[in-house]
């Protein structure tokens, strides 16, 4: 009894730890150090800090978007297929507005319903100006708003580790999709 | 007696475990917006200008589309070295030693030798460099001001000694040319020449600055040969080209501009700070 006492306290002790520094060892260079609130297609407040655990596939739109937008929200849906089912619960692919005026959550609701991308790994986020200035910073994103409708964007579609780590960015319309499966794929094997 | 201890300590640590877990969702749930305790406000002397704004044909935009600059402010000169440690002091977060890769390179303050100490034989009153967009928007905020946008930057930047607008007089650029030359020059202290039309003083003669909005220029690498097209990297890509040619300087600032990553930091690239007016020059 004793022996088990302690057996179970020291189980318990390090399932306590391991919780804590998920949470405290974030990389310098992770995005979860970036303090900004977001709220997804549900209207649910986060920190990115809470998207933490599983490997990230992120792409930059706004959903009124006639021009690139289709053809890399295609290219999410392309790289989604390719993962790996077994897999496909260790990632979330993450489509952030560069449009937070225009895209409220309900519209990001009903972007996914019309894609159907409602399968719990697609998750839509949206911010303020500044946050948002500031995520596409992060990416090396470059946008600029033309027009009060359209803005001029470049097409980065990003992969990024259980840590918040960038693993890799592919740019351009034609981003190769199964290269960033391969590597969605790597990353979630690795971290399994 | 070991198994009374054996399970305290474990009530103990599963108490201690939730614990942790409930703040961490209080957190979540009280904190709505930016965290507005994470910058304390620092008080710096550096007079504002004034600028009336107007109507500015951008060097890169859609083309002879006039854009309209609304009236704002902005500082008479660069952050100097002073202002920035006093910066680091009340804002630990953006010392050398413990900053956030994610916001600053390696770079960063390089030529510090500790967090709390300008570089060795440096002026205090020069412009302080080395500096990443991250750390130059959030001093910004700590003074309560705002980086200046790119449009509001290059339309003082228009101006010469004596109008508001050069960009016609053919030396106007070789004069900026010739000043971005100089070497070292972001080592002398600020205000130490002339001011332009509007009194602004060091736009071009001592660093490069940072504008909040430098990420928006959309040309790349390639494309200033104009053989490589590489307009499928951007949205609307087609609507951005250059307007201005003949203005070699600013095509410089914004060759520079498209180089950056908002965590670089560069030896002359250093800013200055800008903020809204309800002021207007009616």
């Amino acid at each position: 009894m004793k022996y088990l006492s302690i057996l179970l306290s020291v189980v318990f002790l390090a399932s306590c730890t391991g919780k804590k520094n998920q949470s405290n060892d974030i990389p310098s260079d992770s995005i979860f150090n970036l303090n900004s609130v977001w709220q997804n297609q549900d209207g649910k407040s986060l920190y990115l800090k809470d998207l933490q655990g599983k490997t990230l596939v992120v792409v930059m739109i706004y959903t009124s978007c006639k021009a690139a937008c289709p053809i890399l929200v295609a290219k999410m849906k392309q790289i989604e297929k390719k993962i790996d089912r077994k897999y496909i619960d260790n990632v979330s692919l993450i489509l952030v507005s560069i449009d937070p005026e225009i895209d409220t959550p309900e519209r990001l609701k009903k972007f996914a319903k019309s894609n159907k991308m409602e399968d719990k790994q697609w998750i839509f986020l949206r911010s303020d100006e500044l946050a948002t200035q500031e995520f596409a910073n992060v990416l090396s994103m470059k946008y600029k708003k033309i027009d009060p409708v359209d803005f001029s964007h470049s097409n980065i579609i990003t992969v990024f580790n259980p840590n918040g780590k960038m693993v890799s960015q592919e740019q351009g319309t034609e981003i190769d999709v199964e290269s960033v499966a391969t590597k969605v794929n790597s990353t979630a094997q690795m971290f399994r | 007696m070991y198994k009374y201890f054996g399970i305290i300590s474990l009530a103990f640590i599963l108490f201690s475990c939730s614990k942790s877990k409930e703040e961490t969702s209080a957190s979540v749930a009280m904190n709505e917006s930016r965290e507005p305790d994470t910058i304390q406000p620092i008080t710096v002397d550096v007079k504002m200008v004034y600028i009336p704004g107007g109507e500015y044909l951008p060097f890169y935009g859609e083309d002879t589309v006039l854009v309209e600059v609304k009236p704002f402010m902005i500082d008479e000169r660069p952050v100097t070295n002073k202002e920035f440690l006093s910066f680091v002091k009340a804002n630990p977060q953006w010392r050398k030693s413990v900053v956030k890769r994610i916001y600053a390179d390696s770079n960063y303050l390089k030529l510090w030798p500790s967090d709390l100490e300008l570089p060795i034989g440096a002026d205090p009153d020069a412009p302080v460099c080395n500096v990443s967009w991250f750390a130059a928007k959030w001093f910004a905020e700590s003074v309560g001001k705002r980086l200046p946008t790119l449009d509001e930057w290059e339309f003082v930047a228009m101006a010469d000694a004596d109008t508001p607008n050069a960009r016609r007089k053919p030396a106007y650029s070789d004069y900026i040319v010739d000043l971005y030359l100089i070497k070292n020059k972001h080592l002398n202290p600020v205000k130490q020449s002339p001011p332009n039309y509007w009194g602004v003083y060091n736009m071009f003669d001592l660093v490069w600055e940072w504008t909040d909005d430098f990420n928006s220029i959309m040309v790349t690498g390639d494309s200033r040969t104009g053989q490589y097209d590489d307009k499928g990297l951007f949205c609307a890509g087609a609507a951005t080209n250059s307007t201005d040619v003949m203005n070699y300087a600013a095509f410089m600032r914004f060759g520079l501009r498209t180089s950056l990553k908002a965590h670089y930091t560069v030896a002359n690239l250093g800013f200055r700070c800008a903020k809204d007016t309800s002021l207007n020059n009616n």
